[in-house]
């Protein structure tokens, strides 16, 4: 049925159709609405669940790594500066192996303070195992969470759901939240690849001497090279049971005879969309390629749907500092070792919540059409130049 | 707006930013029935009740109307009056 | 599409009222999306702040703040004082305001507003100043956005029982105080 919902209640619904038995959070700021729902589900009885209140962000993680190593379903949901202080333990998530889904909202590191979006903080933690899927609306925001849990407990490794501050977790919209035999139909009670049990002891987490922690490593990266076809198949079945398609990893709108090509993730997809739409009926070949997942990084789609095309700018609502914006790198990376690859032009744009309007995608367009090749690294859109001097005086 | 390295500014800002205008309702202290016990003064989260001359004045640049100190006051010599609209 | 921004200050509802907006979109077949944007340090109780809604016949794409309303409504005229509501307004666009003045010591630039009373309204109905309902039925009225079947049941299933039946009582006497007003 649909609902108004908001993007953090999309994924309290999500969590609560998914039966999930483990929910452990900091429930402070940087922290948003999708626990909150989700304890009174389990104070009321609508969900048959534990809810572990911690003292922080760094305890919600410990706690659904125990959880889930006893082999029930556990989820956290945290953002910015928690995910932060969680870093240590998203890679033993990951190297445990644990099929944990953690919805992660947007939402800029300090100094100075600011909860608004900005996508660094999910972006820095690249590195450690997470499976990370980008959302583009509300609809996306619970779907995406439900395909989470498939994915993860196939692949035997964690999911973080990514949704934007404001713009996704603070946003009402119309969400078509199913029914749940239908969500019991895509998503089978879990069965845990092990579980602690007291009539079969087991010790967990044991050394990993060098003789097999490489292999170990090999492993985790196996698991994820199989994510792309797992997806496709969960797709088809997630089409079947629930009559809409579910997020592509990449997916390509006008691609074909485009001119420019705009790389987006998040709801700038959904405001890149409206602009594809104006501009094309003026006869202008724009064309965007949106990145859901950027863990595992999609390098063959990406290689597919850009391979051929003339130029490519890329929005990063990110940065890494000293070097550019993190979706670039990425894509720059993918696309270096083919024969005559277009120019990647990166450009920054809605750092620390500022709005990227249709005019600033717009704006993108023209310069990318206007430059033969990427005057630079990063072009940072909209940056006054009187703030940026202020530093100096 | 500035901005500085590491976001390190002069203190005191509190001071510029004027959350009276948040109120919608503002405490008018009797003065005769006042026994300048200093309990009010004390409970606001504000520090906005000064003492002058020996009576207690309600700071309105900084109130934000929240009558902590009406619900307080043993004397019941604070009343909460609706800001003009 | 219609773009609404509303002021109010924090506890007033603003977003509630938003929220409500796009419940009824729903109920009316359309499509809305409501958000509020949260000024620097974030929302407090009293601090003026801003709320945004998006009602449209077909899915809303576009995601950034909105810059230029085609309604504007006033939860509480101090704000005026504070903030210019009018900012951006389309040269149609209009305003609704809440409070007890008369339209011309309000000092605004546009001819295109309205002026309601709608704290005496909340007062009588539910006994607390709480005006976001009677606003909702006043703008149903005033901009014909949204019908008054469908503010009705978007009240009663944010608010279920007895709360929910008096702030529909309070959306349907600003109703229809607005309709015999003009009439």
């Amino acid at each position: 049925m649909k609902q108004v919902l908001e993007g953090s209640h999309a994924v309290s619904e999500a969590v609560r159709l998914a039966r999930v038995q483990v929910i452990s959070a900091y429930p402070i700021t940087p922290q948003t609405h999708i626990v909150e729902a989700i304890s009174a589900f389990c104070a009321d009885g609508t969900m048959d669940a534990r809810f572990l209140c911690v003292e922080s962000e760094h305890s919600a993680m410990a706690a659904v790594i125990a959880a889930a190593s006893t082999g029930v379903r556990a989820f956290t949901a945290t953002s910015s500066h928690g995910l932060a202080y969680m870093h240590e333990l998203l890679h033993w998530a990951a190297a445990a192996r644990l099929p944990i889904v953690m919805a992660e909202v947007n939402r800029a590191l300090g100094p100075g303070w600011n909860i608004w979006m900005d996508q660094t903080d999910s972006l820095s933690q690249r590195d450690t195992g997470w499976i990370q899927l980008y959302c583009e609306d509300g609809q996306d925001v619970l779907d995406t969470t439900l395909m989470a849990f498939r994915l993860a407990e196939a692949v035997h490794l964690p999911v973080m759901v990514v949704l934007d501050a404001f713009y996704l977790s603070h946003t009402f919209e119309p969400v078509d939240v199913p029914r749940q035999n239908q969500v019991d139909r895509f998503l089978p009670p879990l069965v845990p690849r092990i579980s602690l049990d007291t009539a079969h002891p087991r010790v967990l987490n044991q050394m990993a001497p060098p003789g097999v922690y490489m292999e170990m490593r090999y492993n985790i990266q196996t698991a994820m090279a199989q994510v792309p076809r797992r997806l496709t198949q969960y797709q088809k079945e997630f089409r079947a049971i629930f009559d809409r398609p579910p997020g592509d990893a990449v997916e390509a709108v006008q691609c074909e005879d485009a001119e420019v090509v705009l790389v987006t993730s998040g709801t700038i997809s959904s405001t890149c969309r409206q602009v594809i739409s104006d501009l094309r009926s003026r006869g202008e070949k724009i064309g965007m390629l949106k990145i859901k997942m950027f863990r595992p990084f999609p390098i063959a789609l990406v290689r597919r749907f850009l391979g051929a095309a003339r130029k490519v700018a890329v929005v990063d609502r990110n940065f890494s500092f000293g070097a550019s914006g993190v979706f670039a790198q990425e894509l720059r990376a993918a696309l270096c070792n083919l024969d005559g690859h277009p120019p990647v032009f990166g450009y920054i744009a809605g750092l620390g919540g500022r709005d990227v309007t249709p005019d600033t995608l717009v704006e993108i367009y023209r310069r990318t059409q206007d430059c033969p090749t990427p005057p630079e690294e990063s072009i940072w859109i909209g940056l006054n130049q009187e703030v940026v001097q202020s530093w100096y005086n | 707006m500035k901005i500085t390295p590491g976001a390190v500014v002069k203190g005191g800002t509190s001071l510029h930013y004027k959350t009276g205008d948040w109120r919608d309702q503002r405490p008018v202290i009797d003065q005769e029935a006042c026994q300048k016990c200093g309990i009010c003064r004390d409970v606001c989260p504000d520090d906005s009740i000064k003492v002058k001359d020996e009576q207690y004045e309600i700071d309105t640049d900084f109130c934000k109307g929240c009558g902590i100190c009406a619900h307080e006051c043993p004397a019941q010599a604070i009343k909460m009056v609706p800001e003009e609209k | 599409m219609k773009e609404i921004r509303i002021h109010g200050r924090g506890g007033q509802g603003s977003l509630v009222l938003a929220q409500f907006m796009a419940i009824a979109a729903l109920e009316d077949g359309k499509y809305g999306q409501a958000f509020p944007f949260l000024g620097g340090g974030g929302e407090r109780r009293g601090k003026p702040i801003v709320a945004f809604c998006r009602l449209s016949d077909h899915p809303i794409r576009v995601r950034s703040r909105i810059t230029a309303p085609d309604y504007v409504i006033v939860q509480d005229a101090t704000i005026l004082r504070e903030v210019d509501v009018e900012e951006g307004l389309k040269p149609d666009g209009r305003i609704l305001i809440n409070t007890d003045k008369d339209i011309r010591q309000l000092g605004l630039k546009t001819q295109n507003a309205l002026t309601t009373s709608a704290e005496e309204l909340a007062r009588r109905i539910l006994g607390r100043p709480i005006i976001n309902t009677a606003l909702l039925g006043t703008f149903a009225g005033f901009s014909r956005e949204l019908s008054l079947e469908a503010v009705l049941k978007a009240v009663r299933s944010k608010f279920p029982g007895a709360l929910g039946e008096k702030n529909a009582r309070v959306v349907a006497a600003s109703y229809e105080q607005f309709v015999k007003e003009v009439a």
